[in-house]
């Protein structure tokens, strides 16, 4: 199941990769009462897997991921609430497309910097969209955020209905075309080169590559990515709030990816299921212990199981074959 | 070797310090077309800071550096790469958690402006991959082209560092203690590979084991605290002096 592309292994698509997609059609079937939840889950994923795109395979260390799931977000709101623009599939593209703009223009500077550097960048821009949200009352609502988005259905015919089966249907289609383009990439020689480049950077400008414009394209793809995550949030909640922008959100990705496993596409559809599962159930019944609950299992992953959950599954897996 | 025609590499007063320990000072320094060229000179003489200062790695402090006559001294590492400059490294550097055939297609995929394409899954570029396999081929590990790096034994994991270079088609190739760490049976087999190679390569070695350099380099150049001593032909350098007591007196080394 660990992921690898790159030239010497085959590209076919696993048994196990169908699996997620088997489950998801399932849940719908199966959990019809929880198909908002579902909903989330399924847009956590796009999220995170933006981020896996920028952090498991580039390299690039961000705290501020949320900006671009941020922008989408307000970018849906704002064309309904302020502007009347109530088109599903015009909302999306718009959200991808500030999306990604928004990570070239802060790509172009985040990503000359490393490490630590890079880091603060990330938390300061961060901090500055936030507070922009908060203060451009005309343009966000501010503190209250917008609420009464519209959006109209599905080609004319799929309303956005309470019980979120519309919505659970319309993500994990989208879920699905953003993850076979990002599947393609991640085993494209493109793909082979940011690995290259988490692995050995000095290597890479040894070969002739012009590193820092390579980390620009997949940062931009992220933000585009993590933009549309934004869009499906609002349209799925028919509001937007600062939440969005916040650095929960910015940490919980992290969180759901290292959980579930870094730079192999599918850690990306564990964590968030699992975390936003166990935070559904959990934080409910004892919301006191759920940060504490949250960074015990950080420690855990970090001390015991470096690759999340999926690399646990790894080295069971291996053991069980070796006896 | 006319002087008339426009080096490989020139270099004129390059410096570089590092605070105030000086480990360049003025060198002025040709690889000629084609050449077979040795840099020689004791431990932390400064060889391999000017290889990372003709390829890019390090800035230099002042001084400038030509390829083909261009003026390349603030150019990127990457262009100068893709102007057909290659190299490799005296500490060994590799994709260690990728398959030997990985490590050399890599930088093929960047020499062929491949890339950047998205699409098509790496494995289905046949081409890359056979010609990947012919460059390990060489270096005698066929066998291996499928092992993660950092399952190789370290001699072995330095000739996919001369196979990652062949496989960039250099013009000029630099060249930074390869056989160093590789057992003696296989050094032969890269003063093998480097024999092989079109003779219109400019090839500068960096190399302790003075054996391998006399019956390689057509050149020497003998680097001593940043500067150059002397440089002259193998024979003018083995009977040098200086070069005696600087370095070839000194016993081992290594
Ligand atoms: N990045 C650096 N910062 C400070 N000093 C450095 C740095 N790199 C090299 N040096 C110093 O510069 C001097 C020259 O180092 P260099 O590696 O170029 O020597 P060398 O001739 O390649 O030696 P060797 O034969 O051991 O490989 C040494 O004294 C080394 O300690
Ligand atoms: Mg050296």
């Amino acid at each position: 199941m660990m992921h690898s592309g790159g030239y010497a292994r085959g590209s076919r698509i696993g048994v196990l990769e169908i699996l997620p997609w088997l489950v998801a059609i399932a849940a719908f079937f199966l959990l019809p009462e929880y198909l908002s939840l579902g909903a989330r889950i399924l847009i956590f994923i796009l999220f995170t897997l933006s981020l896996d795109l920028i952090l498991g395979y580039a390299g690039i260390i961000t705290l501020g991921h949320s900006v671009f799931l941020g922008l989408g977000a307000y970018t849906a709101g704002i064309l309904s609430v302020k502007a009347g623009i109530h088109d599903p599939f015009l909302q999306l593209i718009a959200g991808a497309a500030i999306g990604a703009g928004f990570g070239a223009i802060t790509g172009a500077v985040v990503l000359r910097t490393k490490d630590l550097t890079q880091l603060m960048l990330t938390l300061a821009i961060a901090a500055i969209m936030m507070e922009v949200g908060n203060k451009a009352n005309w343009l966000t609502g501010g503190a209250d955020g917008l609420p009464g988005v519209q959006v109209n259905p599905l080609f004319g015919v799929f309303e956005f209905d309470f019980i979120g089966k519309t919505g659970y249907v319309y993500c994990l289609v989208v879920l699905f075309i953003v993850w076979f383009f990002v599947r393609r990439m991640v085993y494209s020689p493109f793909g082979a080169m940011l690995t290259g480049i988490r692995e050995n950077t000095a290597r890479m400008h040894a070969l002739g590559a012009p590193v820092y414009k390579r980390l620009l394209v997949v940062y931009t793809i992220s933000a585009g990515i993590a933009g549309i995550a934004g869009v499906l949030l609002t349209q799925t909640t028919q509001s937007v709030g600062l939440n969005v922008l916040s650095f929960e959100i910015a940490g919980d990705v992290l969180v759901m990816l290292i959980l579930g496993g870094v730079g192999r596409i599918y850690g990306a559809f564990v964590g968030p299921t699992v975390y936003l599962i166990a935070h559904d159930e959990l934080a409910k019944q004892f919301p006191e212990y759920w940060s504490f609950g949250v960074g015990f299992l950080l420690l855990i992953v970090v001390f015991f199981a470096r690759g999340g959950i999926l690399g646990l599954i790894d080295k069971i897996s291996a053991r069980v074959r070796k006896s | 070797m006319s002087a008339l025609a426009t080096p490989a590499l020139e270099t004129q007063m390059l410096c570089k310090a590092f605070g105030a320990l000086t480990v360049a000072d003025d060198i002025n320094f040709r690889l000629e077309q084609g050449a077979r060229h040795a840099l020689i000179g004791p431990n932390g003489a400064g060889k391999t800071t000017f290889v990372n200062m003709l390829t890019g790695a390090l800035p230099s402090s002042s001084g400038r550096i030509f390829m083909n006559g261009e003026d390349i001294t603030t150019m990127s590492q990457a262009a100068r790469t893709q102007r057909g400059l290659g190299r490799t490294f005296q500490i060994t550097s590799l994709f260690r958690s990728l398959p030997a055939l990985d490590n050399v297609a890599m930088g093929i995929a960047e020499r062929e402006g491949v890339a950047l394409r998205m699409w098509k899954p790496a494995s289905g570029y046949s081409a890359i991959r056979d010609e990947a396999m012919s460059h390990l081929e060489k270096m005698g590990l066929r066998d291996e082209a499928l092992t993660v790096v950092r399952d190789l034994p370290y001699g072995k994991q330095r000739l996919i560092e001369i196979a990652i270079a062949l496989g960039l088609k250099p013009k000029a190739l630099l060249l930074d203690e390869p056989a160093a760490g590789v057992p003696s049976i296989e050094s032969g087999r890269i003063l093998d590979v480097l024999a092989e190679l079109p003779k219109d390569i400019a090839i500068l070695i960096i190399e302790h084991d003075m054996e391998l350099v006399f019956r390689f380099a057509e050149r020497i150049t003998v680097l001593v605290q940043g500067a150059v001593l002397t440089e002259g032909a193998p024979d003018q350098i083995a009977n040098d002096q200086r070069v005696r007591d600087v370095y070839l007196g000194e016993g081992g080394h290594d």
